[in-house]
C-alpha cells in the first residue's frame, strides 16, 4: 500500500472514530435501562408516550408545508435566475446564504416584534397564524440546502434551450415549469426536501420561542428530566435524518439521465 | 418571386453597443429551403432566433404568411425550431416527446398517438417510441427533435446548425434526410449553418452573411460562381487571389504577372492604370497548356499534396501562390516540386472582386 493511501486511512479511521464512538456510547447507554441487561425498554417509552406521537406528528406536517414552501419559492426563483437573470446569481447565493449567518433566535425575535397582535401582519395573534410563521420561519432557514440543491440540479439541464424548444412547441411558463423543468430537477428539489425535513424535525429554538408543540422542544424537555429516554431520543432522530439522506441516495439513481452527449 | 411566405424587412438588433444585426431584408417564397450562411458572429442565429421570436428586434418587421408577427411571442407562432443541441425533454419518451407540441394545443390522445406514429414513420425510426432520449445516439436525437418540430405541423421550420454536433457521416446523411422530408411536406425552411458544403448541398437558395448583413443572396450555383463580393469569394469555397493592373480599360486587357488577359464585361468602370483583385476557383484552372483555355501563365510547382481522388497543386507565379486541383490519374504520377509548370485557365472564369 503507498503511504500516502494508508495514511489517507489513518484519517479516515480517526474521523469515523470521533464521529461513531459517542453515538456507540450514547446506544449502548440507550439499551440499559433494565438494570443488568440490554432491553429497548428507552425506546418504548419514547415511542410510547403521547407527547412524542403528537410533536413527532406536528413537526412532520409543519415540515411538509415548508418543503412546500421552499419548492414553490426556491424552483421558479432559481429557474429565473439561471434563464433570464444569470448576473444577480451570485446576490441571490448570498441572501440564501444569510440564515446559516444570522443566529435563528435572531430571526425569531425580529418575527416576535415583527408580527405581534398589534402589528399590521398579526401573524402571533393566533395559534394558525403561529403555525404559519414557523412554515416561514423553517423555509428561511432551509433557504441555503433548498436554494443549493435546486441550483445545483438546475446546472446538469440546458436551461435555456429546453425553455426554448417548449416554448416554440407552444407551452406557456406554467407548463414549462411543471411538465419540464421540475420533473428534471425533481431529485435535486427531493434532496432539498428531505435536508428540509431533517432541519425541521429537529428545530429547538424558533420552535420553543413561538410556543409550538414541535418535536425539537419535546427532545429538550425530555433531556433536560430523563436519564436514558433522551439518548434513545437522540438514536431515533439520527435514524431519521439518516433515512432522509438514505433516500436521497436511492432517490438520485432514477434522475432522468442528461441526454446531451456526442453522437 | 410571388408573395413571399416569410418577409424579413429591415431588421435590426443591438446587444448594448454592439450591433448583430444591421438592416437585414430577406424574402423567402413558400416551400423554399434557404440557408443563412456566415462565419461565428455574423448574426445568422440572432437572425433566425428573431424569426422564432425569442428575440425582439430594434427594427423592422418579420412577416409570416402575410401577417405581422414582430410581436407575437414564440409560443404564439406556431413555428417548428430544431436546436444545435438537440433539446429533447430527458424526462419524456421519444413519443412524449414528439407528441408535446400537439399535447400542449390540446390535441386528443387518438390524434397524438397517431400523428407521432406518422413522424416516426417519417423519420424511418418506428420502433424507438418508448425510448429515453439518453438511449439514443445523435444522430437518432436530432431525428426526433425534427419529429418534434414537425409534429404539430408548423407553417415555418427553423434549423440552428442542426448537424454541428454529430459526426461527417451521420452529418451528410442527415442533411439529405432532412432535405428529402422538407421537399416531401413542401414546408418553407430556414436553415443556419456556417458549413459551406452543407448550405451549398441542400439548399434552393443561400443567404452569406457578414458583419450582420446578408452579402449575397442567391442559389447556391450563383453564389459560388458568381460571388458578388470580396467576402463571399473568400468565404464560399477555395480562391486564388492574383494582383492585375488595367492595361486598357476599352480592349478590357489586364495584366497579371506579366502576361495580358482579357476579362469581357468584367471591369466594372476601371480605368487604365488601375489595380484590380482577380480570383479563380481551384477547379477553374488546369495544369499545362488546354486549347479550350484562352489565357496561361508560368511559374514552378512549389507543394503537391496527394488527397486520394484529387491532386492539389500549388504553383508559384510571380509573388502569388495558384492552387489548382487535378484528377488522379493512376497511370501517371504526381508532378514534381520545383518542376517547372504553365497554368492555363478561361479568362470568364476569373472573378473580379469588389
Amino acid at each position: 500500500m503507498k503511504s500516502g493511501k494508508f495514511w489517507a486511512w489513518v484519517v479516515f479511521g480517526l474521523g469515523a472514530a470521533y464521529f461513531f464512538i459517542p453515538l456507540i456510547g450514547t446506544l449502548e447507554f440507550s439499551l440499559r435501562m433494565r438494570r443488568g441487561v440490554y432491553s429497548l425498554d428507552a425506546y418504548r417509552v419514547v415511542l410510547g408516550d403521547d407527547r412524542f406521537q403528537a410533536t413527532f406528528s406536528y413537526s412532520v406536517v409543519v415540515a411538509i408545508f415548508t418543503i412546500l414552501l421552499g419548492v414553490l419559492i426556491v424552483v421558479p426563483t432559481a429557474y429565473w435566475i439561471r434563464l433570464r437573470m444569470p448576473h444577480l446569481r451570485p446576490t441571490v447565493e448570498f441572501i440564501t446564504l444569510l440564515p446559516l449567518v444570522i443566529p435563528a433566535i435572531v430571526i425569531v425575535f425580529g418575527y416576535i416584534r415583527m408580527y405581534g397582535s398589534d402589528s399590521p401582519l398579526p401573524f402571533l395573534a393566533s395559534a394558525r397564524g403561529t403555525d404559519a410563521l414557523l412554515v416561514i420561519g423553517y423555509a428561511t432557514l432551509a433557504l441555503p440546502y433548498m436554494y443549493r440543491a435546486v441550483d445545483t440540479g438546475l446546472r446538469t439541464i440546458d436551461v435555456a434551450t429546453l425553455t426554448e424548444a417548449a416554448q416554440i412547441l407552444g407551452a406557456g411558463w406554467t407548463t414549462i415549469i411543471t411538465r419540464i423543468i421540475l420533473p428534471n430537477v425533481l431529485i435535486a428539489v427531493l434532496s432539498g426536501a428531505f435536508l428540509t425535513f431533517a432541519i425541521v424535525i429537529g428545530e429547538f429554538t424558533i420552535a420553543s420561542l413561538l410556543n409550538r408543540p414541535a418535536f425539537g422542544p419535546y427532545l429538550q424537555n425530555v433531556g433536560a428530566n430523563r436519564a436514558y429516554e433522551p439518548s434513545a431520543l437522540a438514536i431515533i432522530a439520527f435514524a431519521i435524518t439518516w433515512g432522509c439522506m438514505s433516500l436521497i441516495q436511492v432517490l438520485s439513481r432514477f434522475a432522468p439521465k442528461s441526454a446531451n452527449r456526442p453522437n | 418571386m410571388a408573395e413571399p411566405f416569410l418577409s424579413i424587412q429591415h431588421v435590426q438588433k443591438s446587444f448594448g453597443a454592439t450591433t448583430v444585426v444591421a438592416d437585414f431584408n430577406l424574402d423567402v417564397g413558400a416551400g423554399e429551403f434557404v440557408s443563412f450562411l456566415g462565419p461565428s458572429g455574423c448574426g445568422k442565429t440572432t437572425v433566425l432566433r428573431m424569426v422564432a421570436g425569442f428575440e425582439e428586434p430594434n427594427l423592422g418587421q418579420i412577416v409570416v404568411a402575410g401577417k405581422d408577427v414582430t410581436q407575437l411571442k414564440p409560443n404564439q407562432r406556431n413555428i417548428g425550431m430544431v436546436f444545435q443541441a438537440y433539446a429533447l425533454f430527458p424526462n419524456l419518451t421519444v413519443a412524449q416527446n414528439i407528441g408535446f407540441g400537439l399535447k400542449v394545443a390540446g390535441a386528443a390522445r387518438a390524434e397524438i398517438d397517431k400523428r407521432v406514429a406518422e413522424m416516426l414513420d417519417l423519420i424511418k425510426l418506428p420502433h424507438l417510441d418508448g425510448r429515453y432520449p439518453y438511449q439514443l445516439s445523435g444522430g437518432q436525437q436530432q431525428r426526433i427533435a425534427l419529429a418534434r418540430a414537425l409534429a404539430p405541423k408548423p407553417r415555418l421550420l427553423l434549423l440552428d446548425e442542426p448537424l454541428s454536433a454529430l459526426d461527417a457521416k451521420v452529418r451528410v446523411s442527415l442533411r439529405e434526410e432532412i432535405r428529402s422530408i422538407q421537399k416531401s411536406l413542401g414546408i418553407t425552411t430556414i436553415f443556419v449553418t456556417h458549413d459551406q458544403e452543407e448550405a451549398l448541398s441542400i439548399s434552393d437558395r443561400v443567404a452569406v452573411m457578414y458583419g450582420g448583413k446578408a452579402e449575397q443572396v442567391g442559389t447556391p450555383f450563383e453564389i459560388y460562381n458568381r460571388p458578388q463580393t470580396k467576402f463571399v469569394a473568400n468565404f464560399v469555397g477555395t480562391l486564388n487571389v492574383l494582383e492585375g493592373t488595367v492595361i486598357d480599360a476599352a480592349s478590357e486587357k489586364v495584366r497579371v504577372n506579366g502576361e495580358e488577359v482579357t476579362l469581357k464585361g468584367k471591369l466594372n468602370g476601371s480605368k487604365a492604370g488601375d489595380t484590380l483583385s482577380l480570383a479563380l476557383r481551384p477547379e477553374a484552372i488546369s495544369l499545362g497548356r488546354q486549347a479550350d483555355r484562352d489565357a496561361r501563365l508560368s511559374g514552378e510547382i512549389s507543394e503537391v499534396h496527394f488527397l486520394g481522388s484529387v491532386i492539389r497543386v500549388r504553383v508559384g507565379i510571380g509573388g502569388n501562390v495558384i492552387s489548382l486541383d487535378t484528377f488522379n490519374n493512376p497511370a501517371t504520377p504526381p508532378p514534381a516540386v520545383g518542376q517547372k509548370a504553365e497554368i492555363s485557365f478561361s479568362s470568364d472564369d476569373m472573378l473580379v472582386l469588389i
